[in-house]
């Protein structure tokens, strides 16, 4: 027999041959929020502010120059060359210098100092950032390898908890949930920010 | 029913992390008296228990959400094969390649193979509690593969030649100046003005990992959940070294416990509140990845998936014990466990220590080969109040410890004595002897309130440390019986 | 009402003075206790050493002598929960389902002494008196399996003269927990230590709880480092008043009526 015939044997030789029904999941818990959309976005900004990522806010014709002095802000000077954008990031949200990911080998993306990415969608209660590997997000390592990571939200991405998060993602997309900057909880359970991942997180929430 | 009766294998000895080479009682008589241990389980769990509180407290759904995580588990687990098909089905149509294991040794043997294909001689691994179980480090070193763990006290506790004593936090028992004393020692190029500024400590850990996730062709993963009906994976973490591992290297393995599966990708969006609140006491975690198969350009291109057995069909098969496979590796009964609180993580001799290993570790070895935990508890309760799935630790636990005393081939004077007790107790006539047999220990404290410090054996396990008040002349039913004539 | 007193094995035999204040206090409020003479143990013990085949002739002992009480209750949380979550159970895993529906029936009408006097009773100033400086160990079962909540704090806030003095991390297990004691007996002098530490950190005189076992692990400790401070189950604080303190409680106020 093939391990997996026998492990499947097991399985039902455990579960007896006359199987008790599935007991019903019931799922009465919140699946949707009451809050008004002003209030999930000041929720997602506090949640955010929560983890040390910085949240800055601006209308739709700001977001060029929003981004832009959100990465001055992070790195101070630098050359518009090292920050390198998603692929579908629209165009008016570019900040003038700076490039696309070519596709070059992942790990070469480790070269720029930032990153430019937009996002799926946005929970509000839990503070997190979902990115679907789409053109608007780019690939995963792009959000990964540089040092600092902005990702700009606009206002209808955000909703209100995870299950309406989910609900708005493609299940078979290569999916990042991010919340807040790269951290860890190793030494005596205190939460340090920064470790492999971005150490900075901006966030640039557009309404 | 147990696994055993129905002739289920349990996780084979030999390979692997789930048994230890001392008892409980033994092991924790050591680290009882280590007091840098005890002063840093103290700090991390009472740090981590407030913190916990605090996030679980602002959900005003919790329970709701506790009973759905349960009532999922046990709906994944009435079907586990059907689940388990579904899942490879969809992980095979998206590019995947999954393996069955049925137990440590298989999975080891399918691991190095796959790594050895690849003409990799090292990996880059993802903290994962079934590759601790399985010994696979063990075993790829054995092939001549190096495997670096990278998550933080993962690495720690590797540098260090250490062992894991927590499921979310495996350095636990050590504190910023020990792993500063680690880094120091061992890490290659590290600066030597390292200070224990845990900023600085994890600083350190990824200039040391840097290179490694950049240069690796093969990494390893284990999963948290794993959802059926779509075939999407995921690894829950905080540091990055997931998303290293899971998008960099080529290849990918991942390996899970068959128990991780989950049947729809809506039950995510429980376990997703539910785990991170749980385990580090945050509303999310930093990172949580999810994948399905391979994705063309983006991540791995060739992708395994490694689907263990090793003794969870045995646990399966006990309808009292089937719920410790709900479990979704949070810690939370770890935090609150008074018991592991003092004795710490490696008294447990297994990779799953705590309350949940108190449980887990036995049924998945056969109850004899871990006999002394499911009595490494005080049956607080704890456990099952913070427990996220609602596992019913104490029970297991007390039923576990049924499972032994009747797996008993030879009577222990323990026995003896609960049998005479028993008989006693079930006659009131033979009972009042009793009591009246047990009232002549007063002539042992000649006229002092307790009986004295030393006794023989058991009763000095009891009078080491605590007096023994002396038994009154009269019991209360014998009292009353006089004065109200009965 | 009529009131059937259980006074579990263990106060029966090692500490009477617990279940004849309970009695006490029970008469007190007007009610009549009948002391059914075939009690001995409600099964706990065996069933969590893992002797649960021989618990079941101790369930049916326990079924036995109580069979036709209207109302039972015990001085102690962790047999009442016992009575509550493992009697049904063990007698049902045996086979005897016969058994496990009369245990089932019992435990219906089984009360901790606390949930008892609030809930049943509808009191919480029982008229007790007793001038000392208290606090209070709510134990793990009462706290967990029974959820009794803060009904014994209730009634410790409303007895006269007596000061109660909140016990910090009161929710931790105080290492009894049964067979765990012997066990495991240095994991559990470790969080005995601990216990004991928080309670002599409130400087009371006097520790309470609803359970005999968890006080006499607290009392034996406290009693051999000599510590002064000592513990009294929550009946014989409840029982005492300014008029009468029973010669055989061992606890007698400080400053007598």
């Amino acid at each position: 027999m093939s391990a997996r015939e026998e492990v499947l044997a097991r399985i039902r030789t455990a579960l007896g041959e006359d199987r008790a029904v599935v007991p019903e999941i019931v799922r009465d818990y919140r699946t949707t929020d009451e809050r008004t959309h002003a209030q999930l976005l000041d929720v997602l900004t506090d949640r955010l502010e929560d983890y040390k990522a910085t949240v800055l806010r601006c209308s739709p014709s700001e977001v060029a120059p929003t981004v832009r002095a959100a990465l001055g802000t992070a790195m101070g000077e630098h050359s518009p060359a090292d920050v390198v954008l998603a692929p579908g990031l629209p165009a008016d949200w570019r900040p003038d210098g700076s490039v696309e990911d070519d596709g070059r080998p992942a790990v070469a993306l480790a070269d720029y100092a930032a990153t430019v990415t937009g996002v799926s969608v946005a929970i509000a209660e839990t503070g997190t950032l979902v990115l679907d590997g789409s053109p608007l997000c780019g690939r995963r390592a792009l959000s990964l390898l540089p040092d600092c990571l902005v990702c700009v939200v606009e206002a209808d991405q955000v909703v209100g908890g995870v299950p309406e998060g989910l609900a708005r993602v493609d299940p078979t997309a290569p999916l990042t949930m991010i919340s807040g900057p790269s951290a860890t909880s190793d030494i005596e359970l205190q939460r340090v920010e920064g470790v492999h991942g971005p150490r900075t997180l901006i966030v640039v929430l557009v309404h | 029913m147990t696994g055993v009766f129905l002739g289920l294998p349990t996780a084979p000895r030999g390979v692997g992390h789930l048994r230890g080479d001392r008892s409980f009682p033994d092991a924790a008589r050591d680290s009882l008296r280590d007091g840098q241990l005890r002063a840093n389980l103290g700090h991390a769990t009472a740090t981590i228990r407030g913190k916990r509180a605090a996030v679980v407290g602002e959900v005003p759904d919790w329970a709701e959400l506790r009973e759905a995580g349960r009532a999922i588990k046990a709906a994944t687990m009435a079907r586990l094969d059907d689940h388990l098909v579904a899942l490879e089905e969809q992980v095979t149509a998206r590019g995947g390649t999954v393996h069955w294991a049925r137990d440590a040794n298989e999975a080891n043997e399918i691991v190095t193979r796959l790594v050895q294909a690849t003409g990799a001689d090292e990996v880059v691994k993802v903290k994962s509690m079934a590759t601790q179980e399985i010994g696979l480090n063990e075993a790829l070193e054995a092939a001549g593969i190096a495997a670096h763990e990278t998550d933080l006290a993962e690495l720690i506790v590797q540098l260090g030649e250490d062992k894991p004593s927590h499921i979310l936090v495996p350095a636990i028992h050590k504190n910023r100046a020990e792993i500063r004393e680690i880094f120091l020692r061992t890490m290659p190029g590290v600066d030597p003005g390292l200070t224990d500024e845990p900023r600085k400590l994890a600083m350190a850990a990824r200039a040391h990992l840097r290179e490694r996730f950049l240069r690796a062709r093969v990494a390893i993963s284990g999963v948290n959940f794993a959802v059926a009906e779509t075939g999407t994976l995921s690894v829950v973490e905080s540091e990055g070294n997931g998303r290293m591992c899971l998008t960099l290297p080529q290849t990918l393995i991942t390996v899970m416990g068959i128990e991780k599966v989950v049947p729809t990708f809506r039950d995510l969006e429980v376990f997703l509140q539910l785990l991170p609140r749980s385990s580090t006491g945050e509303r999310m975690n930093p990172y949580t990845s999810l994948w399905t198969g391979v994705t063309p350009g983006d991540g791995p291109q060739e992708f395994h998936l490694v689907l263990v057995d090793n003794g969870r069909t045995a646990v399966l098969a006990d309808d009292a014990g089937r719920s410790a496979l709900h479990c979704i590796r949070c810690s939370a009964c770890l935090n609150v466990c008074p018991v592991y609180e003092r004795a710490g993580g490696h008294a447990y001799g297994s990779v799953y220590p705590g309350p949940i290993g108190a449980v887990l570790s036995p049924q998945l070895t056969g109850v004899e080969d871990n006999a002394s935990l499911p009595y490494a508890s005080s049956l607080c309760g704890a456990c099952y109040d913070v427990c996220p799935v609602a596992i019913d630790i104490p029970s297991i636990l007390v039923h576990l410890r049924g499972e032994h005393v009747e797996a008993q081939s030879r009577t222990t004077p323990e026995a003896v004595a609960f049998r005479a007790l028993s008989t006693a107790m079930s006659n009131p006539r033979l009972w009042r002897l009793a009591q009246r047999a047990a009232g002549l220990g007063r002539f042992l404290a000649r006229g002092r309130p307790t009986l004295p410090a030393v006794l023989p054996p058991p009763a000095s396990k009891w009078t080491r440390t605590r007096d023994l008040p002396t038994p009154p002349k009269e019991t209360f039913t014998q009292a009353w019986a006089r004065e109200h004539g009965s | 009402m009529k009131v059937a007193l259980f006074a579990t094995c263990l106060v029966d035999t090692m500490v009477p003075q617990v279940a004849r204040a309970t009695a006490a206090l029970l008469e007190r409020l007007g009610h009549e206790v009948v002391v059914p003479p075939g009690q001995s143990c409600c099964g706990q013990m065996h069933v969590n050493t893992g002797y649960r085949r021989e618990a079941v002739p101790i369930v049916a002992n326990h079924v036995r002598a109580f069979a036709g009480a209207e109302a039972i209750v015990a001085p102690s949380g962790s047999c009442v929960a016992s009575i509550h979550h493992q009697q049904a159970a063990v007698a049902r895993r045996a086979g005897e389902h016969g058994l496990a529906d009369e245990a089932a029936a019992l435990a219906g009408r089984t009360y901790e002494l606390s949930q008892f006097l609030v809930d049943v009773l509808d009191v919480t100033d029982v008229g007790a008196y007793y001038p000392h400086r208290v606090t209070y160990h709510p134990t793990c079962h009462s706290l967990r399996l029974l959820r009794v909540g803060d009904r014994p704090l209730q009634l410790l806030r409303a007895v006269r003269g007596l000061d109660l003095v909140e016990l910090p991390a009161a929710d931790q297990c105080c290492g009894f927990g049964g067979t765990f004691a012997v066990k495991n007996a240095e994991t559990s002098t470790a969080m005995l230590t601990d216990k004991m530490a928080n309670v002599l950190s409130t400087h009371a005189e006097v520790c309470t709880a609803g359970d005999a076992s968890c006080l006499m692990h607290i009392g034996g400790g406290l009693s051999r480092l000599r510590s002064g401070t000592r513990t009294v189950h929550l009946a014989e604080i409840l029982a005492s008043t300014e008029e009468a303190v029973s010669p055989d409680q061992s606890t007698r106020p400080a400053v007598s009526a």
